[in-house]
């Protein structure tokens, strides 16, 4: 119900820009919702979208029921891009039946590597990783934009054009289009294994209750036993993993089956890495619902081309109404609740730590390195 | 290389160094300001854009530069408003609420751009301001008396919320309220307002900053900051929540990007290996944050909402 709230009032704001900026807000949602879901075509479209979304928002599921807050969904995106179409550039003569599930693990693994840093230095070095994230966003922006413009630049582009761009990858590594479709290739049923795997890693694996465990407690998790250091770590691997088959899919899945970058990360990943987040939000952090999020907010984001048309409203409108969505789901009172009793947890552990360490206080290391911002932060 | 160890080319790198620094120390220094009341706010970088738009809207409509840098203060005062209801009054969590915020900034200022202007179209701001005598000073004076008068404020605003967060009763409170809220409350300072205002002094400058930053550019377009709101909280992290600490950040950051640039223009990297540098600042930041995650501590209160209740 929240969510949906959230949604509703980001939309009655942005029928007040749609006025103030001159356009019919009634047409322009109409637009809208026809470009999103009106015909095959755009539900198509639509799916095409709400891929990258729905593996970050399970990626992001991971990582905040672990409690721990992964920003870098963008860098993780491109990392898995990278690594893909490395793989691809090198042993691009294998048949499709291997290669293809070979782009889909290198993204994975590219993206793991990419998260997997911030783990660490969180788990091991008490390093935030929102901050480490961002940093890591930073330079796998700047890491693609060196290998697009040289190393594995489209030798093409080298003697002429000097779009920073490959060359056009393997067809053998092409995702075969479904059945029947024009566009909507083999990703979208990848996306959706993808989302159901978390749901059972989350819910009856193991590894899953320890990742939910530390979410929920760190300290009762190491009262109980668990690693939680190693589970940090899981949770940030696994998160990465995620967003960097989305990477791999927006590569092999464009139409022009080139990695391509305009210098910033937008360019590439179309926020992806952000509003996976706002999707994974809308879908309660849960595997299963992030799969209808998923295809509203690509809808959003397909409608808003529509409505740009129908309205002469800019596209851009959607990205900051996702904005108000994020903002208005945290802002609830019911995440106030659930907030509010990580905090009473919180503040006996801290009443722990200060037992355990006077000199210290509120045993600000470990606090730091054990609890996830979703523990810090409320605590 | 040797182009680049010339005197002219070395003071011309110093010099746009410290001009590439100003809008993420302005930034810098309201985020230090906010953290050290218990707030993290990442919505910097949309803040920076809605007032970078801002600003640059009014100095295209009116040709006044003084009513852009105010616009882009007002837009920050709004914006720290909206993000005081959000995190001291409904107490939410404010990793994910400030990337609603940067959401939201991108998205809007990037849609207002598109429908209000379309086109780039360059404006004009500040012309640099040579301190008498002082800009005279052969290389010395080029180098830090011979900027707009942009820059010389945003420095001089270092010691100045240095001084505001170590000798006023203000600064007082607002540690108080970063490190331990309950026992500040207890004391009958009230944790809401002092955040509220930290909040708001901090959305300020990040709006002055994005004012900064078109000002200083000429131009607006569809994400104009590229991150430096981002870099602007490293920085404080960076720093050590301290004033001077940002300075010394924002600098190294501005005459890593300022290098940069100029091997580029004399032919010394290709475009390629400047990416490879631009790196440099951000692997830099996590190795800080590694050092710092062991020897300083972070506000106590950072991120944590105050319920009188408990």
């Amino acid at each position: 119900m929240v969510p949906l709230a959230a949604v509703l009032a980001s939309f009655v704001i942005g029928a007040v820009i749609l006025l103030m900026l001159g356009a019919d807000p009634i047409e322009g949602y109409r637009a809208l919702v026809d470009g999103a879901f009106g015909s095959p075509k755009a539900l198509s479209h639509t799916a095409m979208k709400a891929m990258p979304l729905l593996l970050v928002g399970v990626g992001i599921c991971i990582a905040f029921r672990a409690s721990v807050i992964n920003i870098g969904g963008e860098g993780q995106m491109i990392a898995g891009a990278i690594v893909s179409t490395v793989v691809v550039l090198n042993v691009g003569d294998l048949p499709p039946l291997v290669l293809v599930p070979l782009v889909f693990c290198a993204g994975a693994l590219g993206g793991a590597i990419w998260g997997a840093i911030p783990g660490v230095l969180k788990a091991y070095s008490g390093v935030n990783e929102i901050l480490s994230t961002i940093m890591l966003n930073i330079v796998a922006v700047q890491f693609m934009n060196f290998l697009l413009r040289d190393p594995i630049m489209d030798p093409a582009q080298k003697t002429s054009g000097r779009i920073p761009q490959t060359e056009r990858l393997s067809a053998n590594a092409d995702l075969p289009i479904l059945p029947g479709a024009s566009r909507l290739h083999i990703g979208v049923l990848v996306a959706l294994a993808v989302a159901v795997f978390v749901y059972v890693l989350l819910w009856r694996t193991a590894l899953g209750y320890r990742l939910r465990a530390v979410g929920h407690s760190a300290a009762a998790a190491r009262y109980a036993g668990m690693p939680v250091k190693r589970t940090i770590v899981a949770a940030l691997t696994l998160s990465g993993a995620m967003c960097g088959i989305a990477g791999a899919v927006l590569v092999f899945g464009s139409e022009s089956h080139r990695f391509v970058t305009d210098g910033s990360s937008v360019g590439f990943t179309q926020s992806a890495g952000f509003n996976g987040i706002v999707t994974a939000l809308f879908g309660a952090l849960h595997p299963l619902w992030t799969i209808p999020s998923s295809f509203l907010f690509g809808g959003l984001l397909v409608g808003a081309e529509t409505m740009q048309r129908a309205v002469q409203v800019p596209k851009a409108l959607m990205v900051g109404l996702n904005g108000l969505v994020v903002v208005f789901v945290v802002s609830s009172e019911r995440l106030r609740r659930v907030l509010r009793e990580r905090a009473d947890r919180e503040t006996n552990r801290r009443a722990d730590h200060s037992v355990d360490d006077p000199a210290t206080g509120a045993g600000r290391s470990t606090d730091s390195s054990v609890s996830g911002p979703l523990g810090t932060a409320t605590p | 290389m040797s182009d680049f160890f010339t005197l002219a080319s070395l003071v011309f790198v110093v010099g746009s160094g410290i001009r590439l620094a100003t809008p993420m120390l302005l930034a810098g220094l309201g985020e230090a300001i906010g953290q050290r009341s218990g707030v993290l706010n990442l919505g910097v970088d949309g803040v920076m854009l809605l007032g970078a738009f801002g600003a640059y809207y009014t100095i295209l409509e009116t040709g006044s530069a003084v009513a852009g840098i105010l616009v882009g203060v007002a837009v920050g005062l709004i914006m720290g408003l909206a993000y005081g209801v959000i995190t001291v009054t409904f107490g939410a969590e404010q990793g994910i609420s400030g990337i609603g915020i940067y959401l939201f900034g991108l998205g809007v200022s990037d849609l207002l751009f598109q429908k209000q202007v379309g086109t780039p179209l360059p404006i004009r701001g500040f012309s640099d301001w040579h301190i008498p005598f002082l800009s005279d000073i052969p290389r010395i004076g080029e180098m830090f008396f011979q900027h707009s008068v942009l820059v010389y404020m945003t420095f001089l605003l270092v010691p100045v919320v240095a001084f505001l967060i170590n000798r006023t009763t203000f600064g007082l409170d607002l540690r108080a309220v970063g490190e331990n809220p309950a026992a500040a409350d207890s004391l009958g300072v009230s944790v809401a307002r002092v955040r509220y205002s930290a909040i708001m002094i901090a959305n300020l400058l990040a709006g002055l900053a994005g004012a900064v930053l078109a000002i200083e550019l000429g131009i607006f377009q569809q994400n104009l900051t590229n991150g430096q709101g981002f870099i602007a909280i490293a920085l404080v992290y960076f720093g050590a929540w301290r004033p001077t600490g940002v300075m010394a950040g924002a600098l190294l950051f501005g005459l890593v990007s300022s290098t940069v640039l100029q091997w580029r223009t004399l032919g010394i990297v290709s475009g390629a290996a400047s990416s490879l540098m631009a790196m440099a600042p951000a692997l830099l930041t996590i190795v800080a944050l590694v050092v710092i995650s062991r020897t300083v501590g972070q506000p106590s209160a950072l991120t944590r909402p105050f319920d009188r209740g408990k």
